[in-house]
């Protein structure tokens, strides 16, 4: 089955979803040496985001989360793609200045509600699309 | 979206430095990210860069450095990971402080003006009514915008760099007129007259707005005047950091909200929210992790303390020492002015363990063990124990200088109620 996403920052990607149930500020609640979830209580506590699609229902944009999905990046811990469930200018601007700096980069996506599970295989095109299920 | 000749010419590389290119490439796609349709030119930024997180962060900012990037309007800085007066204070392991260094030096570079403190509003000049602001720090957003009536969004790590340097913010969100109505009423009729007089009560009332109103504008209707600066100073930053919030309007203070109806530009508010003494006292106890028992330090200073509040731990502690560590956070400008008026010394005698430029929250200075922190400040409360390990416990600034002399956690349950 297809989606369609708004673009925040172009890519294309595939890979597994991580969706994060909770909301959780990337600053002091996702470690930037190990990409693990850190925040005591949180769904996902002990998970990995390096290497997901993160889906993030609700974001919250704590001021320095820039700085750790920037720091993720650099180490190349970073996740494959972000899918945002409300737009965003925090976390996609770590991922710009990664791309200033020639690091990699990841595409940023923004949906409403989005369906995608922990396990889901899915596959993002540069327009915004996502494959679900492939 | 609309750009000006210059903007265009910037961001083409027509005009300009690369590091002007890059600062304003992250302000427009910033603006484009969150449906902006220009750019709005600013009159101060507040950057909250200046914290080591990461070697990324520092390669960035040394680059933009590196590259031409120079702020072109008035620029202070937040914290950073160091004490640059009292080098040996925060104990960072030598890579990390010499990274943490070279970001606060990267800031400098670009023409950030080396205030290191989170209360840039102590400083002598600070945006007025109206005005437009990029500041970065949460307490110092939600300052700017309930207090000084400054126009400011909550800015994270980069952005409010790159709007110093292109001098332009994303128009959007509370830039804009119509985005500052307030949609939730905080009704204080219902508690007694001296309860709202009380300095800790700002910190809990703070706490419980951030809490109820999340990410929402609201007004609080029923404060007496007159309010002191470091009580407004208290309640931002509590609801700032339980809460993402960046502007209250309290009615008869706020530059733009001389009363109720005028914060709700003439509409009714969606929903009123009766504050009760049971609220208040909830809200308080939920700032502790412990109750009593043995106190292992008093941290002040978060926001960084003013001249009046050190000069009322001097009073209040009336020449008895203390017997564990007391930790005040401030400004350097600060520090300087108690130094020139000997306040600083006496403090000292007492037991004062000053932390310029940085805070206990924030770096390395606590002694690495798990114990009890006393606190009259709601954001330390709410961070400590992730940051630091410690048990918050809050008080008013009395309980605190008298759990320090006492050694234990004492606190006065009158003022409540």
């Amino acid at each position: 089955m297809n989606w369609q996403a708004e673009v925040l920052l172009g890519g294309a990607a595939c890979g597994t979803a991580l969706r994060l149930d909770e909301p959780v500020s990337f600053w002091g609640g996702i470690s930037p040496t190990t990409s693990e979830v850190v925040l005591a209580g949180h769904p996902q506590h002990g998970e990995r985001i390096a290497g997901s699609i993160l889906v993030l229902p609700r974001p919250i944009g704590s001021s320095s989360s820039a700085s750790i999905i920037l720091e993720l990046l650099y180490r190349e811990l970073g996740p494959r793609a972000m899918i945002l469930g409300t737009p965003d200018a925090i976390l996609p601007i770590g991922v710009l200045v990664a791309r200033q700096m020639g690091w990699n980069t990841i595409p940023v996506l923004v949906m409403d509600a989005p369906p995608f599970r922990s396990g889901d295989e899915l596959r993002i095109l540069d327009d915004g699309t996502i494959e679900c299920g492939i | 979206m609309k750009l000006s000749e210059q903007e265009r010419g910037v961001l083409s590389g027509a005009t300009g430095t690369v590091g002007e290119r890059m600062a304003m490439e992250i302000v427009v796609e910033s603006a484009r990210m969150m449906g902006a349709d220009r750019l709005v030119p600013i009159v101060s930024g507040h950057i909250d860069g200046c914290l080591y997180h990461g070697d990324a962060g520092v390669l960035f900012c040394e680059r933009l450095a590196e590259e031409g990037a120079r702020v072109t309007v008035p620029a202070t800085t937040n914290v950073a990971s160091l004490n640059l007066r009292k080098a040996d204070q925060v104990t960072l392991p030598g890579p990390q402080r010499e990274m943490a260094y070279r970001l606060m030096e990267a800031h400098r570079r670009m023409g950030c003006a080396p205030t290191w403190t989170c209360a840039p509003y102590q400083m002598p000049t600070r945006p007025a009514m109206g005005q437009q602001v990029a500041w970065g720090e949460s307490n110092a957003v939600a300052f700017a915008n309930t207090v000084l009536g400054a126009r400011t969004n909550r800015y994270g790590d980069f952005l409010d760099l790159a709007c110093a340097i292109a001098g332009r913010a994303p128009y959007y969100g509370l830039h804009c007129m119509e985005n500052r109505t307030a949609r939730l009423s905080f009704d204080l009729s219902g508690l007694p007259d001296p309860l709202l007089r009380e300095d800790a009560f700002f910190a809990v009332l703070g706490a419980l707005v951030g809490r109820i109103a999340g990410d929402a504008v609201s007004v609080v209707s029923g404060i007496p005047t007159p309010v002191r600066e470091d009580q407004l100073k208290s309640f931002c930053a509590a609801a700032a950091a339980t809460g993402a919030v960046a502007l209250t309007h309290i009615a008869g203070i706020t530059p733009e909200a001389p009363d109720t109806a005028a914060a709700l530009h003439g509409r009714a508010p969606e929903e009123t929210v009766p504050v009760t003494r049971d609220l208040i006292v909830d809200a308080r106890d939920r700032l502790s992790l412990a109750g009593s028992g043995p106190v292992d330090c008093v941290a002040l200073g978060s926001p960084h303390f003013s001249g009046d509040e050190c000069r009322a731990v001097l009073g209040l502690a009336a020449g008895r020492e203390f017997v564990v560590p007391v930790y005040i956070c401030l400004g350097r400008h600060i520090f300087d002015g108690l130094q020139a008026d000997g306040t600083c010394e006496a403090l000292q005698a007492l037991g004062v363990e000053f932390v310029v430029d940085t805070c206990v929250v924030v770096t390395a200075i606590l002694p690495p063990r798990p114990g009890v922190m006393m606190t009259n400040s709601a954001k330390f409360a709410y961070y400590a124990h992730g940051n630091t390990g410690y048990m918050p416990v809050f008080g008013t600034l009395s309980d605190c200088i008298r759990s320090a002399q006492a050694g234990e956690v004492v606190r006065d349950r009158e003022i409540w109620g």
